[in-house]
């Protein structure tokens, strides 16, 4: 009889063996090749990687830069925007899509549809659709109204907006399903205890049904987010950053000025910068979300 | 006596599927009623159509007297229990409690005073601020019955609010929902398949097959003159036995494989005595052994083909022929297999039924 307990090292052996060769790619891959980028920033690489060692130089020199400011701020105004509104639409579409509407799979269909195409193909399609030529402008005129203007990808002012549009016709479909899936895991019973309680349906789902998806929620953010700090192609394809530099995103930075702009430093920094800000979002809530459960159970 | 809720000519449809099928029902002021039925019988359609959670798709719901057929399930005076609890689990249990009074536009004072009254019936006052993920499935399942109570309500709908606890928890929270209802003197309708849940609680049961009411009456009735074959073989574990026969002069006497049985004492039903096939049934309770089998009107001989003690008491089943027979006797007997036995009954304690309608005769 074994009355000591069994070394943990050894417990469920297999699944640690075969969980080996991940655990190298990510040890190598993402953290040495992300240690790798944070120590080369300090330095003075343009084409090539050099170790020649310049401080804080390419810092300063990336928040004295007007694009790479303009990228920030439209990271911010598409990711709060985008964030906001695809939770919006996608809760209300699946929300619809459970209140048992008909024609339930042809709707979940054509919805979650843009999420298989790749950015590149939504960022041309709304390109042509956004196109005072082509595009809505041009058949709103058609139509006779003469006066009717809708050139978003045109106006260096709103133009992030259209990029936005884009976005959130691509990402709603996920997060419509990943919310529906969320809502038909609900037991039924507590939408009819709800109902003879007579809190109106509104209600409940604020107050009793979207607490209780918490999970759906967070997994939900999490693919949401990471989606918007790394939003490039859809940019290249739709609007080249443009007009001029109105549509310029951090991620596209990095890549201008690693690949075309032979400033591999820049580069470096910019992308350091992207990564500092993702860790100071999910950190803390790493720490909220798994640091508290392993105390309390 | 005044009822409390009227069903009249219910009908309802899911599509093509007839679930419940022009059903009446009348159930008195403050009257415990158990709906009984095995799976798929149409129960929790049966309650959900009276709290208003389905619409019907015909027919008419009286509840304390008023036509509440197209009314809002919150608007209808009544307060429901589920078998998954159905709390909200982000609230407290005074959140669960006060939420539908709040919404409802009570006062504050009036809400605390309803949930310290429920609290103190349900004993769940330590509780009160706890999350329900915090608390055990017996104490789950009495703040949602705090939930309904709080409601002041006239009438209680449970839907098999026991069947998720384990055997001694049911038990106990058995007696207090009894109790709750001497105290209250509510209207309730409980749904289960268990038939000891059935028997201990009802006033009246209701036994459910295929969306229609088999039989509406009290537990012994029931049990005693169930009206057909189907009721008779639910109600009762190990369930009756059955003789296959014909009865004869005139309902004198029922002739079967195992011999030819006067009927001297058995009181037919309303339609008197019929001759022809039948059924003649009696309860494994109703069986003597050894002695006692001498004095009863009908005697076979047996032999023991297995024992299943109890502790309480002990169920033998027993051979004739090749008929099997459960047989109960006391716990405390000493048969073992291959015995013989001597087993009589009185066919007062029978129950005859037709073989084609399967009534009792
Ligand atoms: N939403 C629905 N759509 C279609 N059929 C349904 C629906 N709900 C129930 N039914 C059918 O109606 C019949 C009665 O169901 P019901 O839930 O009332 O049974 P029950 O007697 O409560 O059974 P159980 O003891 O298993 O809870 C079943 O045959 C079931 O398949
Ligand atoms: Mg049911």
């Amino acid at each position: 009889m074994a009355s000591k307990r069994p070394n943990q090292l050894f417990r469920n052996m297999n699944a640690k063996v075969s969980a080996i060769p991940m655990i190298v790619t990510a040890l190598f891959v993402f953290v040495g090749g992300t240690a790798w980028t944070i120590v080369y920033s300090f330095t003075k690489s343009g084409l090539l990687p050099r170790m020649k060692w310049i401080g804080l130089d390419q810092y300063e020199r990336l928040w004295g830069t007007k694009r790479w400011l303009i990228a920030i701020e439209n990271l911010a105004i598409y990711g709060l925007s985008m964030l906001v509104l695809v939770f919006v639409i996608g809760f209300i579409l699946a929300a619809l899509i459970d209140q048992k509407i008909r024609f339930e799979n042809t709707v979940r269909t054509v919805i979650l549809y843009p999420y298989a195409m790749s950015f590149v193909v939504t960022g041309l399609v709304w390109q042509w659709i956004l196109n005072p030529e082509f595009g809505v402008q041009n058949i709103m005129r058609g139509l006779g109204w003469q006066s009717f203007t809708f050139d978003p990808l045109y106006n260096a002012e709103i133009a992030i907006f259209g990029v936005l549009i884009a976005g959130l016709w691509q990402g709603s479909g996920l997060v419509m399903v990943l919310m529906l899936a969320g809502l038909r895991g609900i037991d039924q019973e507590v939408w009819k205890a709800s109902r003879v309680d007579g809190i109106p349906a509104w209600k409940t789902y604020i107050f009793i049904v979207i607490p209780m998806m918490r999970p759906v929620f967070i997994t939900t953010l999490v693919l949401v987010v990471t989606g918007i700090v790394k939003v490039f192609d859809l940019i290249v394809a739709q609007t080249g950053g443009g007009p001029g530099i109105a549509t310029e995103v951090p991620a596209k930075y990095v890549y201008d000025m690693m690949f075309r702009n032979n400033n591999l430093g820049q580069g470096f920094a910019a992308s350091t910068m992207m990564l500092v800000t993702v860790a100071i979002i999910v950190v803390p809530w790493a720490i909220l979300e798994f640091g508290g459960k392993k105390n309390n159970g | 006596m005044e009822s409390s809720i009227t069903i009249r000519d219910l009908e309802l449809s899911f599509g093509a599927v007839e679930v419940l099928k022009n059903l009446n029902l009348d159930i008195g002021q403050g009257e415990f009623l158990v709906l009984l039925g095995s799976s798929g019988c149409g129960k929790s359609t049966l309650l959900n159509c009276i709290a208003g959670l389905l619409d019907v798709t015909d027919g008419q719901i009286f509840i304390q007297g008023r036509n509440v057929t197209w009314e809002e399930p919150s608007d209808r005076g009544i307060g429901m229990v589920f078998q998954s609890y159905a709390l909200y689990p982000q609230m407290t249990v005074e959140g669960n409690l006060s939420f539908g009074l709040k919404n409802a536009g009570f006062s504050k004072s009036e809400i605390a005073e309803r949930i310290d009254r429920a609290a103190k019936v349900l004993q769940i006052e330590p509780l009160l601020k706890r999350k329900p993920g915090a608390l055990s499935g017996g104490q789950r399942q009495r703040v949602a019955i705090g939930r309904a109570l709080v409601r002041d309500v006239d009438v209680f709908l449970f839907d098999e609010p026991l069947s998720n606890l384990d055997a001694k928890l049911r038990t106990d929270l058995r007696a207090e929902i009894k109790e709750l209802h001497k105290r209250l003197r509510n209207t309730m309708i409980y749904v289960t398949h268990d038939q000891i849940e059935a028997m201990t609680l009802a006033d009246r049961i209701a036994i459910m097959r295929d969306g229609k009411i088999l039989q509406l009456a009290s537990p012994k009735e029931i049990y005693n003159r169930p009206a057909s074959k189907y009721v008779a073989e639910f109600i009762g574990s190990p369930s009756m036995n059955f003789f296959d026969g014909k009865i004869g002069e005139n309902g004198q006497s029922f002739a079967c494989d195992a011999g030819t049985f006067s009927l001297n004492g058995y009181q037919f039903g309303e339609g008197g005595a019929q001759d022809g096939t039948a059924w003649l049934g009696i309860r494994p309770e109703h069986i003597a052994v050894g002695t006692e089998a001498k004095t009863m009107p009908i005697q076979l001989e047996a032999s023991v083909q297995h024992v299943e003690p109890l502790g309480s008491d002990t169920l033998v089943r027993v051979l004739i022929g090749d008929r099997r027979l459960w047989v109960r006797i006391d716990g405390q007997s000493e048969v073992a297999d291959g015995d013989a036995l001597n087993i009589g009954f009185d066919p007062a304690m029978a129950n005859i039924f037709d073989k084609t309608s399967e009534t009792r005769l």
